[in-house]
């Protein structure tokens, strides 16, 4: 099954230039934002953004257009942050995004600004993006040459002013309130809510915070109208989505499908499938803070109400990560926890302590020094950092981090239990490992 | 050091809790119990209210809530998962469940996580025994570990400043110290490095955590993971005896816990009095009790004989005293005797004195302050402010010395004036202090003119324009407040007479709807100079003309007629005007603003009695030496900045055989054949409640159920008074916060730590505690019967003599020319310094920085030096050596020296006869 290329098609048809605006132009960029410009902000609001159906696609798939419905009325100033901060392992699409047409991007954050009033907005991209932070800053001044950015815009009488901000290394910084923080000016520490970002965000002012994917294809529904893109995808999870597949498979690479297509023929059909011949042992369908999946679930239409109320699982990010047979499941998840552990900002007691718990149970684990009872202790401990365990995920955390430690324990439970109870040994005795390195080397 | 504090939160920007509308009271359910609580107050504090306590680190009542613990995890019914109730406002019909199953087993867990890197070190951990960590585990945690992991490990401790260690192992990253540097004392001087489990506190690399409030974090950290070097390893809470008392070390008398073991006074905590200190100490004061046992401290009487003070017993001692004295009045008459101090004794110390001095012996060149501070008129005279005034001031005027080096809470509240509640703040001074950063209009003058920029300053507050900025600022920010403006008065510089400063109070004092907080410092100097230790005042706020036919009626006889203050007594012994001196806890060699004047003077006085509890300079040339017992070894009662008299206990029996200044002064009064009949004091207390007009109604039995003191006059400030509050309806086994009234009484009954529960039954109007914790009952306060207590004290002030008002008559205040090469000097404290607190306190002594002269960045380049080498400075007065170093914040032609360091300085330099002392510098070995 081919690909549905909306916010792919042009840095898939011109590979050599696509970030330019020239060629943004000469492909019919910033069209939206002159059809939009003609349009009240209700009307994007509620005619183009909600009616097309479109959730964030950062992960955790919000509706857009409910989310910018948050704002209050008659509160101002208003911002926007553009979430550019792609810290999900595994995931490479914003990355994709960046550098190869950053003025789509743009053209949906001035279209996204002015539909929530809004007249100054931040792109924070993480420190990491050398290239993509190049590429969008020639972007952003290319844009304020030619009148997309700026005073009056394009006559409207629109005001923007961009801002591009670098993050300083942490994966903390894409929690949304995390990039709010991190914005004033402090450590990109996760904030309680309430308040929301919607009615005390960035300076305590109302502010809409969307990923960089969600943003970029703002102008093609605007051009092509909400109620084409509603009518592609699934059920409530309208349109497509850039799907970053890696790991064991012939073509790892990002794609660009309607929702509600298979696993099947993302990983099989378009990645090429399981290199050498070998079988699929698992797959972690939507980024590293997903519970896994199996080979039984490759048929499962990519449809994020389903893969969450049905498979418990979610689609996160959209980054498909593949394992094959040779693959061992607990130095997967020790990997996982060890990235988990690192980037906990430390805040919140659950998180904090038991990110570093579970890390070392899991380094105990798959180096040889495990015990029997190692996995029930995390699932009893787990409970109290996401009570219930289960996706739709509760947390006793300040932040999502919170149920992304324990997908991975979850997942070795769910499918790997009986492998795991023959690796630790038959002996139900507590044994207590000698020398066992704190930590393993985070 | 960072402009902006690097903390989580708070930010700087206004971030609130949503709060749902509603009535003002609303009813919410907490464990099937319904209560009243105010709509939108946190739901951790509506429950600790009435007797449901939630388990807590993080949460503290005096700081926004940051929800990082998760710790106060409950069960709101229609909220998704579990809620923390530190940031949950409460709103009508709120369900909330803090036992149910669910929530324990969070509790458990959050404990549990808690417990996996925390060092088992309570064997060796100064907070054993009162650790909320441990109470709380063993009221909601897990038995046994399941932990077989290595723990964290940090080097430990580290110090992070001269009196704080920080345990980093046992730290559980609560941010309660940070938040405190950073929301309350203005000091971001620690914060969160790194992240994760090794998350940690850090300071900056060349910044230790030199915070004057750095004893705080101490006390609020909930477990041991900073402590304090005085106090570690110090005493188990078991073994502490406590008593609720004032720290008398500044004039703010922040409300305190004082624990003493083995009869030694051991530490000090402090108590959340909401009217004056909020629960904060500053670092002084919480470790300055050391010097109460200094190994120099002297306990036994001495008398001069051939030359050599020589150890008598007390019967001799005070037969020598009242025989010098009688001679010298036989000779000279009472003009010839003087009293210099009492400031720092107890408001009992004081009147008893006072009868003494004017009573028996006629005298009224009596001074509790040593030409350091301002003339009693004004201070007594003025319409005063309490603390909790500034708190809804209009604006607050700062006319004062530095507040952070002198009264430091009082700096606190008014910080949190400015940055918290929007309160305006105009600082008005010589040079930058404390404030200035949190100030809305920073108004400069050249010492010795304060009263042109206050004329000014009026004026814009009426509405003119001055053509100055700042103040033409300063005036438009009282546009659309409501309130009174508060000045707070102090004596700004020590290096000019008061009169400038007088004129501007004058000036102030004018304008209607302006009140006046005292900012003078030493200890009680208010207690004493509302009982009469000042020339041309008897005791209770009235002049001697006015009071005259009621004292003399009481006492036989007052003075004829007004007497010196503490220059004209210097000078007088000066010009051997002077020939008996009583150094009542006084040491004018080092408070005096000018030492030479001191230093002839006590050198010319023919016999000098010396109260006091060590040998100073000014003390080690009396001929009578009187060993007195200090604060916590003796109980009475002190008044602060506010006029606010509160009870400070006696917690320790002193050593030796010393003697409290009051029963001195009734012991020689009855060597004069006047016998005073006072034996305890609650006795002194009723007699001042009887005579003293502005005491009355405050006798011994009121003082001692007013739960926050009382503020004088009673007839006018009856609303505040809160009487016979019957202890808090939670108890929190650990020690946060400590409120005042809490502590069984000043015998030196064990205070109240247990984990019991107590449910409130009603609104307050009985309580009862389950086993485990003191049985209260009874009614708890009576608006009714204030009021009934204001208004008979309103009756017996209106039959007496009338409370002196000042008549803002003042006299000139010329300034001087400057001397185009010299620099005009500006002299105030600095928190540590060479008194008797720090230096005798080991802890504190290492803390006196020195005298430094500073100066602006281009005067010390036009002297042609680098930042810390020496200059000679030369004044009309003397010359001294001191390093130099510059800064922004010292205006040009202005140099500024901290006020009694160690070595010579400032009072070496000080004119005390002229307005304002010039300074000439010049390069070290270069002649002029």
């Amino acid at each position: 099954m081919p690909e549905t290329r909306i916010v792919t098609k042009r840095l898939r048809d011109h590979p050599e230039d696509s970030w330019t605006i020239d060629r943004y132009l000469a492909t019919g960029g910033y069209g939206a934002l002159r059809k939009a410009l003609g349009m009240s902000p209700e009307a994007i609001q509620d005619e183009q953004v909600k009616a097309s159906g479109l959730r964030g696609r950062g992960g955790a798939g919000f509706g857009t257009g409910q989310k910018w419905s948050f704002l209050p009325k008659d509160v101002y100033p208003r911002y926007l942050a553009v979430n550019a901060d792609e810290g999900e392992p595994s995931t490479f699409k914003d990355h994709m995004l960046v550098e190869r047409d950053p003025h789509q991007l743009i053209e949906g954050v001035v279209i996204s600004a002015f539909a929530v009033e809004c007249h100054q907005a931040f792109v924070y991209v993480r420190g990491e993006f050398a290239l993509g932070y190049e590429r969008l800053r020639r972007a952003i001044d290319e844009a304020y040459e030619r009148g997309f950015l700026g005073r009056d815009i394009l006559g409207s009488g629109f005001d923007l002013d961009v801002i591009l901000h670098r993050g300083a290394g942490c994966y903390i910084a894409g929690d949304e309130t995390g990039l709010l923080s991190s914005l004033e000016g402090e450590r990109a520490m996760p904030r309680i809510k309430p308040p929301f970002p919607a009615v005390q965000g960035l300076f305590a002012k109302p502010t809409v915070v969307n990923n960089v994917e969600t943003l970029s294809t703002v102008p093609a529904i605007i051009e092509r109208g909400g109620d084409w893109y509603a009518g592609l995808g699934v059920g409530r999870s309208t349109g497509t989505r850039i799907f970053s597949v890696s790991g064991h498979v012939e073509r790892p690479a990002n794609y660009e499908v309607e929702l509600g297509t298979t696993f099947r023929e993302l990983i099989e059909g378009l990645a090429g499938g399981v290199p050498g011949g070998r079988s699929m042992k698992f797959f972690i369908p939507g980024g590293a803070s997903s519970p896994w999946l199996m080979p039984e679930h490759l048929d499962e239409p990519t449809d994020m109400d389903h893969v969450q109320n049905d498979l418990k699982s979610m689609l996160g990010s959209g980054a498909i990560m593949v394992f094959d047979e040779t693959t061992d499941p607990l130095l997967v998840a020790w990997r996982l926890a060890k990235f988990f552990a690192h980037e906990s900002c430390g805040k919140c007691t659950p998180c904090r302590e038991g990110s570093g718990w579970i890390e070392k149970i899991l380094y105990r684990m798959s180096h040889g020094l495990g015990r029997p009872d190692d996995l029930d202790l995390m699932l009893d401990f787990g409970d109290n950092i996401v009570p219930g365990l289960n996706a739709p995920f509760a947390q006793t955390t300040i932040c999502a981090l919170g149920p992304s430690i324990m997908s991975h324990v979850v997942s070795l439970d769910r499918y790997f239990r009986d492998e795991i109870a023959e690796r630790m040994g038959a002996d139900t005795r507590t044994r207590i490992p000698v020398a066992a390195p704190g930590g393993g080397s985070r | 050091m960072t402009d902006q504090p690097m903390s989580q939160w708070p930010s700087e920007w206004e971030y609130v809790l949503p709060v749902r509308p509603g009535p003002e009271q609303v009813r919410i359910t907490v464990d099937g119990r319904e209560i009243e609580v105010p709509n939108g107050e946190l739901l951790i504090k509506a429950a600790q209210e009435h007797g449901t306590y939630i388990p807590r680190f993080c949460w503290h009542d005096r700081m926004k809530p940051v929800g990082m613990c998760r710790m106060c995890l409950v069960e709101v019914e229609g909220l998704r998962g579990l809620q923390i109730s530190c940031a949950t406002p409460v709103y009508d019909g709120m369900v909330v469940h803090t036992q149910k199953d669910d929530v324990r087993k969070a509790q458990d867990g959050v404990l549990e996580f808690l417990l996996i890197n925390h060092p088992l070190d309570c064997p060796v951990c100064d907070r054993g025994g009162e650790c909320p960590l441990q109470d709380q585990t063993l009221a909601f945690g897990p038995g046994e570990s399941r932990y077989v992991e290595e723990k964290r490990h940090f080097e430990k401790p580290i110090p992070i400043s001269d009196l704080v260690l920080l345990d980093r192992e046992r730290c559980i990253q609560c941010g309660r110290c940070t938040r405190f540097a950073a929301e309350i004392a203005g000091d971001p001087l620690i914060d969160f490095g790194g992240r994760g489990d090794l998350t940690e506190v850090i300071t900056y690399p060349d910044d230790p955590f030199t915070s004057y409030f750095s004893g705080n974090t101490v006390q609020i950290c909930p477990v041991g993971a900073l402590t304090a070097k005085p106090y570690r390893f110090a005493a188990r809470p078991w073994d502490l005896t406590t008593s609720e008392t004032s720290c008398v070390t500044c004039a703010v008398q922040c409300r305190a816990a004082v624990q003493s073991s083995s009869n030694r006074l051991v530490r000090l905590l402090g108590v959340d009095s909401d009217p004056v200190n909020q629960g904060w100490l500053c670092d002084k004061g919480r470790y300055g009790y050391e010097w109460v046992h200094a190994d120099d401290r002297v306990r036994v009487p001495m008398v001069r004989e051939r030359g050599e003070l020589a150890e008598m017993s007390w019967p001799e001692a005070l037969d020598a005293a009242a025989a010098g004295l009688r001679k010298v009045l036989d000779v000279h008459g009472p003009e010839g005797v003087a009293v210099l101090g009492g400031g720092r004794g107890t408001n009992e110390d004081a009147y008893v004195w006072s009868r003494f001095a004017k009573g028996v012996l006629g005298t009224d060149n009596v001074d509790a302050q040593l030409g350091d501070g301002l003339p009693a008129d004004i201070v007594l005279g003025l319409p005063r402010a309490t603390i909790a005034d500034c708190d809804r001031a209009a604006a607050i005027v700062l006319l004062a010395p530095d507040l952070k080096e002198e009264l430091p809470v009082l700096f606190l509240r008014v910080r949190e004036a400015a940055e918290e509640l929007g309160v305006p703040l105009i600082d008005v001074a010589p040079c930058d202090n404390g404030l200035t950063r949190n100030a809305d209009a920073v108004v400069r003058y050249v010492p010795g003119e304060v009263h042109e920029v206050i004329a000014d300053l009026v004026r814009a507050f009426a509405g003119d324009r001055t053509g100055d900025d700042q103040i033409d600022r300063a005036g438009s920010l009282l546009t659309g407040r409501d309130g009174d403006v508060v000045v707070i008065l102090g004596r700004p510089s020590l290096a000019e007479a008061p009169d400038s400063v007088v004129r501007a109070a004058a000036l102030l004092g004018a304008r209607p709807g302006t009140r006046f907080l005292s900012a003078l410092r030493r200890s009680n100097v208010h207690g004493a100079l509302d009982l009469g230790l000042s020339p041309g005042f008897l005791p209770g706020r009235v002049t001697l003309d006015a009071g005259r036919e009621r004292f003399s009626d009481a006492w036989g006889a007052v003075p004829g007629r007004r007497g010196l203050d503490a220059s004209g007594i210097l000078q007088a012994a000066v010009d051997g005007q002077l020939h008996g001196l009583v150094l009542l806890d006084a040491d004018p060699i080092a408070d005096f603003p000018d030492r030479r004047l001191a230093r002839d003077a006590l050198a010319n006085v023919d016999f000098v009695i010396a109260c006091d509890a060590f040998l100073t300079e000014s003390t080690r040339a009396a001929n009578v030496f009187l060993p007195v017992t200090v604060w916590a070894e003796k109980p009475g009662t002190a008044s602060n900045i506010e006029g606010r008299v509160q009870r400070i206990s006696q917690q320790i029996s002193p050593e030796g055989t010393v003697m409290s200044d009051w029963r001195i002064a009734a012991e020689l009064a009855a060597r004069f054949d006047a016998d005073f009949d006072l034996e305890t004091v609650p006795e002194v207390q009723d007699e001042i409640a009887r005579l003293a007009p502005a005491f009355a109604g405050v006798d011994a039995g009121l003082l001692r159920r007013a739960r926050d003191g009382v503020v004088l006059p009673l007839a006018d400030h009856h609303a505040e008074l809160v009487l016979d509050a019957a202890g808090p309806p939670i108890t929190d086994a650990s020690w946060e916060p400590i409120l005042p009234g809490t502590i069984a009484s000043e015998e030196g009954v064990t205070s109240h730590v247990g984990t019991g529960v107590v449910e409130a039954t009603g609104t307050g109007s009985t309580t009862t505690v389950k086993p485990g914790l003191t049985e209260v009952e009874g009614p708890v306060g009576s608006r009714a019967e204030a009021e009934a207590l204001g208004s008979a004290a309103r009756d017996t002030i209106a039959a007496g003599p009338p409370l002196h008002e000042w008549d803002r008559a003042t006299g000139r205040a010329p300034a001087q020319a400057r001397d185009a090469y010299a620099l005009r000097l500006v002299s105030g404290r600095k928190l540590y310094d060479a008194g008797r607190v720090s230096a005798a306190s080991p802890s504190l002594a290492p803390l006196a920085a020195g005298a430094t002269l500073l100066v602006h960045p281009s005067d010390r380049d036009q002297i042609g030096i680098a930042d810390g080498e020496e200059v000679q400075a030369t004044s009309g007065r003397g010359s001294v050596v001191l390093p130099v170093r510059a800064t922004p914040g010292i205006p040009r032609g202005v140099a500024f020296l901290s006020f009694n360091q160690p070595g010579p300085g400032a009072s070496d330099l000080i004119d005390a006869t002229a307005a304002v002392t010039d300074v000439r510098l010049e390069m070290v070995g270069k002649s002029s």
